[in-house]
């Protein structure tokens, strides 16, 4: 897919709404304001957007714990975004799913996911109702480094190789499982288990979003082809804590301040369209404005918005009782 | 008057094979009257009174509650008082060997089973019994209901006539697409499968509703019908029991279904037996039965009245009419039966409720 | 009527609501079987022949063997039910459940809960259960409780060839999560089953019997035990309401309290290990809501805390019985009468 100039401003547009939504996140979660676990995606913003904008609502995508930035880049509404992270009764999922469990299953987002590996079963079973009923859709599942050594993910990438679903495995691997390094905890390469699995992998910089972006489509040609799944192994760079409230004693000291500065995949990509000419400074930092605007929207109807009534407590468990 | 009588196994519908005395209501050396209720007699499909053929002394009881035994098999003896013990043993002896000797001779007999005719409404269930040759009598069931409902009558018509009980649409194992919720539209139903039976015309025999279709099938086609035996009809009237079809369709739980149910007879603590209530709940239960019931119901029974009046079908004198009913019908009163033209015969059975056909076939059987 | 056996019960209804709606699949091991083996295809239709017929009816397109790995299919599953699919997936034996829980109890089960209502899991998991086949600790348990124990899943467990039929129908209509739980043990009975298709609501029990004196519950392939030791306490006078709950989850809770209030004695019966089972969760519950109408302590007819054994004469020891319920009973008519306070 060739990238025009309305591609380049939406990508920019949505790399920069989930880096604001996040820091926000983390403000008004140090502050007190945010209830139970929340686990920021600033940094890996390039893979979300990368992957996500060549899918349609038929297309469905799970994700991990790290889940507001493939929520926001599939295309969920972001002031209900931010009331579900506030418990309110007007967010994405009532209140009642919160951080965590993030979804909007009419926009093909079937999640966040509380269990380390949960996307991967999901989404060989969307890509199978894909298809069953002859859609066209594909499905994406999102893994992190620690989600790739789970079983479900071996299982699922077996099972799609198996059924050749209209799949795609994306490790997104941002060098940490929780504390503890992915260069020790993964044995092996990802790229190579793909192919012990009977699909094509391929390793791409993340912090690139082109290269996401070609590589994605790639895999996602692929699948809609009927080819079968693939898997992509994205490096990229978790600018927060496994969850807010991390310590973080586990990285270099000046690790963070050395990713801001010089691993930034906004600043790399408004870098190169600057530089070739292909959008000026001015629109972006036009975008970052109306972003921050949309940010501080959200954030102040959030908490003026209601919690749940009590009766919520009862409903939505089953269809019917 | 015979000196001995055998009181042996009923047949209590075309398919029963065998059966047992659930209980004795007479002891050892009881004197007993023709007509008299002597015991209970239970299959999986019903339970109902054997009645005594004969006055005379009840001399043995040769099964006990619970113990099977084949239809026709001798389960009891009455002799006159004064007969002697030897001769009794003997009749009982004699009477054995005769009938193990011609259950040997006997080949199976074929039992009728239901099957389904094609209409153009759909697939309807009927089970025939009888001579092809013999006079035709159709049995139409009422609401709720099934072929089943004839069980006890069916095979009293069928050594004189070629019967053929019927699955109304919505019931039984018949279509569940209604031609139509009316008694016409189901009359139209009914006559399908008559033609794909062969049968041109015939006595129709209907209970209830099926008493209303039957009247209608007279009226939109007058040659078909030779005769009418209703039974406790709808369409003679505006009463109805709402409570009785509204319950009916409601009940899901086999208590509640057993309460309804039990309205049916004269007595209202008749107890309704187990198999009987499984029986209509799993019919209940089948896709569309629910919603077919409930059309019928909304058509025929629309505010607790009865929709549509087919009395004048009954004017014609030309066509041989029964009219049937119990006193104590508590779901289409009794009083319905009334005022009726000459030449109807009509008769109320005093021990009766809304199905006389179970409660007194052999007397319904008599007036075909 | 013809008399189809539990197994056909159970084929028939798949059969016959694959056939009402193509989002209907099936997928497990060996649910046809013979899958890329130079011999027959279906060679299997499932370990014990219920799946047996549908391939050839439905194709591979919607009769998908899998590989041996529950955690992906059973999550497929979930996953497939949250898109627009209706399937049925086998988990062969429920002691694999371990492999694949987090999928049925964390996924499929809280979708709908999590997502502020906004997702449906219309999905069936079939799954053999019970003891009584010498097959030994691992595939012998009753994990039903465990299921029941899960907000957002529902639990049916049909106690012979009919129910089976209406139960499964009823699962696959549902438009919730449904463990269906079929014993391994009962796939030869027979009974009298329409041909036509019929759906048994979820959280109605059924009552097999009434009788005045004592109510026994029992779940499964239990409620045949029940309904013989009914039979043989009858001739001691002794008359019982048999119940049978057909799902634990919903339960029909008010039924069985509606007897208890009745008879005032309680017996429940499950082959399911006694720490946490269904007879724990019942008897709770009457005791906390029939408490005045409790003539005698409620009595329970369990396995005991073990494991299933392999030898048939360990195995027999370890299931529930006829004698075992006839005796509970017994006790509860001899246990002396309550005195008001």
């Amino acid at each position: 897919m060739q990238l025009n100039r309305d591609d380049l401003l939406r990508a920019w547009r949505e790399m920069r709404t989930i880096r604001a939504f996040e820091e926000r996140v983390h403000t008004e979660f140090a502050a007190g304001g945010i209830p139970g676990f929340v686990h920021l995606y600033a940094g890996e913003e390039a893979s979300a957007v990368g992957v996500c904008m060549h899918l349609t609502e038929r297309d469905v995508i799970a994700s991990t714990h790290r889940g507001h930035g493939h929520c926001i880049a599939k295309g969920c509404d972001v002031k209900a975004m931010m009331q579900e992270i506030f418990g309110r009764a007007g967010g994405l999922c009532a209140g009642k799913g919160g951080s965590m469990h993030i979804a909007d299953i009419s926009r093909g987002m079937l999640g966040a996911n509380g269990i380390v590996g949960g996307a991967p079963p999901l989404v060989c079973g969307a890509a199978l109702t894909a298809k069953v009923r002859g859609t066209g859709g594909v499905a994406i599942a999102f893994c992190g480094d620690g989600g790739a050594n789970q079983g479900t993910t071996a299982e699922g990438m077996n099972l799609a190789s198996v059924w050749k679903l209209p799949a795609v495995f994306v490790i997104e691997d941002n060098g940490y499982a929780e504390s503890t390094a992915s260069a020790w905890s993964l044995a092996g390469d990802p790229v190579k288990r793909a192919e012990g699995y009977g699909m094509p992998g391929t390793r791409v910089n993340g912090r690139d979003f082109f290269a996401v972006h070609e590589a994605a489509g790639e895999a996602i040609e692929r699948a809609r082809n009927g080819e079968g799944p693939s898997l992509l192994h994205v490096k990229v760079e978790r600018f927060f804590g496994h969850f807010e409230g991390d310590a973080m004693t586990y990285r270099a000291a000046d690790e963070i301040a050395k990713l801001r500065a010089e691993r930034d995949c906004l600043a790399d990509f408004r870098r190169r369209v600057t530089e070739a000419g292909l959008l000026d400074g001015a629109v972006l930092d036009a975008i970052d404005g109306e972003t921050a605007v949309l940010i501080e929207e959200a954030v102040s109807e959030a908490k003026a918005a209601a919690f749940p009534k009590p009766a919520e407590l009862l409903t939505d468990v089953y269809v019917s009782y | 008057m015979p000196d001995i009588a055998p009181l042996t196994m009923p047949k209590l519908g075309l398919s029963m094979t065998e059966g047992q005395v659930a209980a004795w209501h007479k002891a050892d050396g009881e004197a007993i009257t023709a007509g008299e209720e002597i015991a209970d007699i239970e299959t999986p499909k019903i339970t109902t009174a054997l009645e005594s053929p004969a006055a005379g002394t009840l001399r043995r009881k040769l099964v006990g509650p619970g113990e099977i035994v084949p239809v026709g098999a001798l389960i009891g003896v009455l002799a006159d008082p004064v007969t002697p013990e030897a001769e009794v043993e003997a009749f009982i002896e004699e009477w054995r060997a005769r009938f193990a000797a011609e259950k040997e001779a006997e080949p199976e007999a074929a039992v009728p089973e239901p099957e389904r005719v094609e209409t153009p409404y759909g697939p309807i269930q009927v089970l025939e019994a009888g001579p092809r040759e013999a006079p035709p009598v159709v049995l139409i069931h009422g609401f709720g209901s099934d072929y089943q409902s004839f069980l006890l009558l069916q095979p009293l018509l069928a050594s004189r006539f070629f019967t053929l009980a019927i699955d109304l649409p919505g019931h039984g194992g018949s279509t569940k697409n209604l031609p139509g919720p009316d008694p016409a539209s189901l009359a139209k139903a009914v006559s399908a499968a008559m033609t794909a039976r062969g049968i041109e015309a015939a006595h129709l025999v209907g209970h209830s509703l099926g008493g209303a279709v039957a009247l209608a099938l007279a009226e939109q086609e007058p040659a078909r019908a030779l005769a009418l035996t209703l039974i406790s009809p709808a369409g003679l009237g505006p009463e109805i029991n709402a409570e009785f079809i509204a319950g009916f369709i409601a009940a899901r739980r086999p208590r509640a279904l057993a309460t309804v149910l039990a309205l049916l007879f004269a007595d209202e603590k008749t107890p309704v037996g187990h198999e009987v209530v499984e029986a209509v709940l799993r019919a209940k239960r089948l896709d569309g039965a629910e919603a077919a019931l409930s059309a019928i119901a909304a058509a025929n029974f629309p505010a607790g009245r009865q929709a549509y009046s087919l009395r004048h079908v009954l004017d014609d004198p030309a066509r041989p009419a029964n009219v049937v009913w119990g006193r104590h019908d508590r779901i289409i009163p009794a009083s319905q039966a009334g005022r009726l033209p000459a030449h109807v015969k009509v008769a109320i059975y005093e021990d009766a409720g809304h199905v006389a056909h179970m409660e007194k076939p052999e007397q319904v059987a008599r007036l075909i | 009527m013809p008399k189809k056996s539990f197994r056909q019960a159970v084929n028939e209804a798949l059969r016959q609501e694959m056939e009402r709606d193509p989002a209907v699949v099936i997928m497990g091991e060996d649910v046809a079987g013979g899958m890329g083996a130079p011999g027959e295809d279906d060679a299997w239709g499932g370990p014990l022949g219920v799946t047996k017929g549908l391939l050839g009816r439905f194709g591979r397109g919607r009769v998908l063997d899998t590989p041996i790995s529950e955690s992906a299919f059973i999550g497929a599953a979930a996953g497939a039910a949250a898109t627009g699919l209706r399937p049925v997936a086998d988990l062969m034996f429920v002691d694999f459940m371990g492999v694949c829980f987090d999928q049925i109890f964390n996924q499929a089960a809280k979708f709908r809960y999590m997502f502020g209502g906004k997702a449906k899991t219309p999905m069936v998991i079939r799954t053999m259960y019970g003891a009584g086949f010498r097959a030994a600790s691992q595939h012998s348990q009753c994990l039903y409780p465990v299921f029941t124990h899960i907000p957002g899943l529902k639990v049916a467990i049909p106690s012979s060839p009919y129910e089976a039929k209406g139960l499964m129908i009823q699962a696959i209509r549902d438009d919730d999560p449904v463990i269906f739980f079929e014993h391994k043990a009962m796939y030869d009975e027979e009974e009298e089953v329409p041909d036509e298709a019929y759906a048994i609501p979820f959280g109605e029990a059924n009552f097999l019997r009434e009788g005045e004196d004592a109510t026994i519950v029992a779940i499964g392939r239990m409620v045949k035990f029940a309904r013989e030791a009914a039979e043989i306490l009858a001739r001691e006078k002794i008359e019982c309401t048999v119940i049978d709950p057909r799902t634990t989850s919903p339960l029909d809770i008010e039924s069985i309290l509606e007897s208890v209030r009745e008879t005032g004695r309680l017996v429940v019966v499950d082959e399911a290990n006694p720490r946490c089972n269904m007879a724990t969760d019942i008897s709770a519950q009457a005791a906390e809501q029939a408490f005045d109408a409790l003539k005698a302590p409620i009595r329970m007819v369990s396995p005991p805390h073990v494991p299933v054994p392999f030898s048939p004469a360990l195995e027999d020891e370890f299931i529930p019985s006829v004698e075992k319920i006839c005796a509970a009973v017994r006790a509860v008519m001899a246990a002396p009468a309550r005195r008001a306070a």
